[in-house]
């Protein structure tokens, strides 16, 4: 894996996500309560609501524009929906966000 | 041979190695340096010589006569002042020049202290040794101390000295206490039981300058503008390697004193241990690894192999009545699970992080009694994937249990209240039923409770439920959502009668299942928090619909709309202009007039809010809150200023209604309308608030609707001054406010409550409305202000950015 320094966690507010641009489209970059971070696509395969812009809840976040929920690390629609967004590795070390793109690269390519 | 050892320092670390050396019959000459006038004494036990439970005698551990039967030399109240590494002698504060074969530094840590302005006047002090500890225990009951720092040796100075009857302030710069070893919900119980004790807690608080009077120290100031009066100040914000004597004899030196695994220094004959050291990148401030080091140094100066492996390690407070345990790791990372148990008529949390089968984490509070067997299959790494089920009960309990969904309402005290309306505590209905009445009917009859707004409904029956057991039935009731098993209406009542003031204190609580809820109770939550709590409780962006976190309407392209207050639907030629600009300089795509007599800019890319709400504000023009459950509008005709059939200044009192009411979050959104005669033109009868003016005065009605219902208002009173209007409308919206459910709109609550209910309380109730009114304003006082102005501000600006952007880097 190639980690590629993508800002400092504090950044990304609490419960909250910003938005990462790149060629392959807009990635969502999540921090949960517990500093975990996750990347995912941006786009709902529902209607294409900004996932960026929903609430945060434990490991979860729901699509603000038709309340889907996914699992962040899974990327995968709860409940009764069915669908499948995009995750992608990112992680926090000494307290900067660190995402893989290596497979995002490859899309864009 | 004898060897020569010295040991500059005598701490914990030194003292136990000593001990494995002494234990072994190495044949050691040693001399031991300590700057503080006496030998080695147990100092994770101060906190209980502080708070009076243990005397200084109890915790010494190396006295004088214990040195001197094996034959150490001590020079205490002695400083090194110097290490001569090429003729291998180390000279002392009293003149003495001692060689040696091996040198031993244990010079362990200095307290931090902030150099904010102040830190040097008398009676600012940090919590290490045991002046510090005897200059907190002199302070009498009644005097007043700040501490700065809620980690563990912050809040154990705090409990100590409040033990004692000192008046003590916890000031935490951190969301939550103890944020190192705890997770959030374990530092809300823990901040609890610690206000319970008479503590004073201040989190997310910035120490901004000590003040102080004749050079001796006055009072703490945040950079809030609050003073925290005091007449001592304990830093307890963290420590410092002691490497100053290491560096100055140029051993090699980090954040502490270089030491490889078997503690040797870049001096294969210095060696280090304690605090002072700093291994792979590591310091150590806790005792376990400190005992850890202590063995391998005594090995290596008898010459076997050894080699210090940091491991898990776990921390129990030392405070009488604050149970709680942590060990591991609980934040940050990916592919990590959480179990989590709360029982909150114990005050219990429990949560165990799981990676790949096996615990990384725990933490505990309020029972730690398993803390042992978690921390055990943590260090082990025992797989779990069998017992998983029934883990978080532990050992005892692998037959697992249920949580009660009644322990909230179980654990309520007899002098809560449950029915606000009458004023009816829990012992009250429980007493009520023990004298037979055995139903909803029964105790609405003998008690009154829940037989006026009726809110707290599903709490006289879990009252019942839990008092009744098998005998009564419970009606099934709608619950907020997934979360929790009670109701709406319950959790208001239950956040007012326990004033419970954050998110946490709900979760916690009221047993909620969920770490942080989820997309359904956070927002009614939040709204119910800051309703009831205006000034204690801070709104949480993050859990806001994201229209109101960004304030703006989200369109379906992910485009956004602004549209700028116009206050009572009044314009000027200047602000159209300023809305023409910035429709042309963002690239609006569509402009509209809205239903409430105000310009709808649609089309606005989310990049670009901050710069339009700038331009906006330039022109004098705030946000119009198109977005919120909140005030939107208030639509008004011209009334007497224009209009031959106008009896009141109708435009006047909406633009009034508009300034008072702006800002203001609501269950659901409010419209108002003023109309200035009864043919009602600003058709003020379809809203949540209408008020018709008519020459003696004005009629005001209330809980109408035009959308997915259409429905007339009903009419609350007529009043006759503007002034009495005005108050009339604050204290509906109030009491709406403080009862109705989270997202039922003013007319589907004031159904379920009754129009005469309302009545009572607004109209027939002069005190009441009055008071209403008052906390209505009390709420203003913090939410009337421009969240666009807020936004706007570069620092806040970023935020609406994307954080990068790699679409801008060159194609490789």
């Amino acid at each position: 894996m190639s980690w590629t320094d993508i800002a400092a966690l504090e950044d990304i507010p609490v419960r909250g996500a910003r938005i990462v641009k790149t060629h392959a489209g807009c990635i969502a970059v999540f921090r949960t309560d517990d500093d975990e971070v996750f990347a995912t696509s941006d786009r709902c395969p529902h209607k294409g609501g900004p996932l960026s812009e929903g609430i945060v809840h434990g490991k979860s976040v729901t699509c603000p524009l038709h309340n889907w929920v996914f699992s962040l690390e899974t990327g995968e629609a709860q409940g009764a929906d069915e669908g499948q967004i995009a995750t992608y590795p990112a992680r926090v070390e000494n307290g900067r966000v660190l995402m893989d793109l290596s497979e995002i690269n490859k899309v864009a390519a | 041979m004898t060897q020569k050892l010295v040991v500059i320092g005598a701490g914990m670390a030194s003292g136990r190695a000593l001990e494995h050396l002494f234990e072994a019959g190495a044949d050691w000459d040693v001399t031991l340096f300590n700057a503080e006038p006496r030998g080695n004494y147990n100092r994770i036990m101060l906190s209980p010589v502080l708070s009076g439970e243990k005397t200084y005698q109890e915790i010494v551990t190396h006295d004088e006569a214990w040195y001197q039967e094996r034959g150490v030399d001590t020079r205490f109240g002695t400083r090194v002042t110097e290490v001569d590494r090429a003729a291998k002698i180390v000279r002392g504060s009293d003149g003495s020049e001692i060689a040696y074969d091996k040198l031993l530094f244990a010079t362990g840590s200095n307290p931090f202290i902030i150099p904010m302005p102040g830190h040097d006047l008398e009676g600012v002090i940090a919590y290490r040794d045991l002046e510090d500890t005897e200059r907190m225990m002199n302070m009498p009951a009644g005097s007043k101390v700040v501490v700065i720092g809620g980690g563990l040796l912050g809040l154990e100075a705090a409990a100590g000295m409040a033990a004692r009857g000192v008046e003590v302030t916890v000031v935490h710069i951190m969301g939550h206490l103890m944020e190192r070893q705890l997770d959030e919900p374990a530092g809300y119980l823990l901040r609890r039981a610690l206000m319970d004790k008479g503590i004073t807690v201040k989190c997310k608080a910035n120490s901004k300058e000590i003040l102080g009077q004749d050079g001796k120290v006055r009072a703490l100031l945040l950079d809030d503008g609050t003073e925290l009066p005091c007449d001592l100040l304990v830093m307890a914000v963290g420590i410092r390697p002691n490497t100053k004597l290491g560096a100055d004899c140029g051993l090699a030196v980090g954040r502490g004193i270089h030491v490889d695994d078997q503690m040797v220094t870049s001096d294969p004959d210095v060696l280090a241990v304690g605090e002072c050291v700093e291994h792979n990148g590591a310091v150590f401030g806790l005792v376990a690894p400190l005992y850890d080091q202590a063995k391998v140094v005594a090995k290596t100066l008898m010459g076997e192999e050894a080699a210090f492996q940091p491991r898990e390690i776990s921390t129990k407070l030392k405070v009488t009545g604050c149970d709680l345990f942590s060990a591991g790791d609980f934040a940050e990372g990916n592919g990590r699970e959480d179990i989590v148990f709360r029982d909150p008529a114990r005050g219990v949390y429990k949560r165990v992080v799981i990676k790949d089968n096996k615990i990384i984490g725990a933490v505990m509070y309020g029972d730690t009694a398993d803390g042992n067997w978690f921390y055990g299959m943590m260090k082990d790494g025992t797989d779990i994937s069998d017992m998983r089920e029934t883990l978080i009960f532990g050992p005892a309990y692998q037959g697992g249990a249920s949580v009660d969904p009644m322990a909230a309402v179980a654990a309520l005290p007899a002098d809560a209240e449950i029915c606000g309306c009458n004023g009816i505590c829990k012992g009250q209905i429980v007493d009520a039923i023990n004298a037979g009445a055995h139903d909803l009917a029964g105790i609405r009859a003998t008690t009154k409770a829940s037989a006026s707004c009726g809110t707290c409904t599903g709490l006289v029956e879990q009252v019942l439920a839990v008092t009744l057991g098998d005998e009564f039935v419970m009606p099934s009731v709608q619950s907020v959502c997934g979360c929790t098993d009670l109701s709406h209406e319950d959790v208001r009542r239950l956040i007012k009668s326990q004033e419970l003031k954050s998110q946490q204190a709900v979760w916690q609580e009221l047993g909620w299942k969920t770490v942080n809820g989820c997309h359904v109770c956070r927002p009614a939550i939040n709204y119910y928090l800051l309703a009831d709590w205006p000034v204690e409780y801070q709104d949480d962006p993050q859990s806001r619909f994201v229209n109101e976190r960004n304030h703006a309407n989200i369109q379906k392209d992910g485009t956004y709309s602004v549209v700028p207050r116009m206050w009572g639907g009044i314009t000027t030629p200047d602000e159209l202009r300023a809305i023409a600009d910035a429709a042309e300089k963002y690239n609006a795509k569509t402009v509209k007039v809205t239903g409430g007599q105000r310009i709808d800019l649609l089309g606005i890319k989310k990049e670009d809010l901050p710069g339009i709400w700038y331009d906006l504000n330039q022109a004098g023009m705030v946000s119009g809150h198109a977005y919120s459950k909140g005030l939107r509008t208030v639509k008004t005709c011209v009334g007497t200023d224009h209009c031959r059939f106008g009896t009141q200044d109708s435009t006047g009192l909406g633009i009034k209604l508009e300034k008072a009411l702006w800002g203001s979050w609501t269950p659901h959104k409010v419209k108002l309308a003023v109309s200035g005669c009864p043919r009602n033109c600003a058709e003020a009868t379809c809203k949540d608030v209408g008020i018709i003016c008519v020459d003696s005065g004005y009629e005001v009605s209330v809980a109408g609707a035009a959308g997915m219902d259409v429905k007339e208002t009903e009419f609350l009173a007529k009043v006759p001054t503007e002034a009495e209007a005005l108050e009339l409308t604050c204290a509906f919206i109030q009491i709406y406010r403080e009862n109705a459910k989270y997202l039922d709109r003013a007319y589907k609550w004031v159904a379920k409550v009754g129009l005469d209910w309302v009545k009572e309380q607004v109209v027939d109730d002069l005190a009441n409305r009055k008071a209403l009114a008052e906390r209505f304003e009390l709420s203003q006082s913090i939410y009337r202000k421009d969240p666009w102005a807020d936004l706007a501000a570069p620092q806040q600006a970023e935020r609406f950015a994307p954080v990068a952007d790699f679409t801008l880097e060159a194609a490789e």
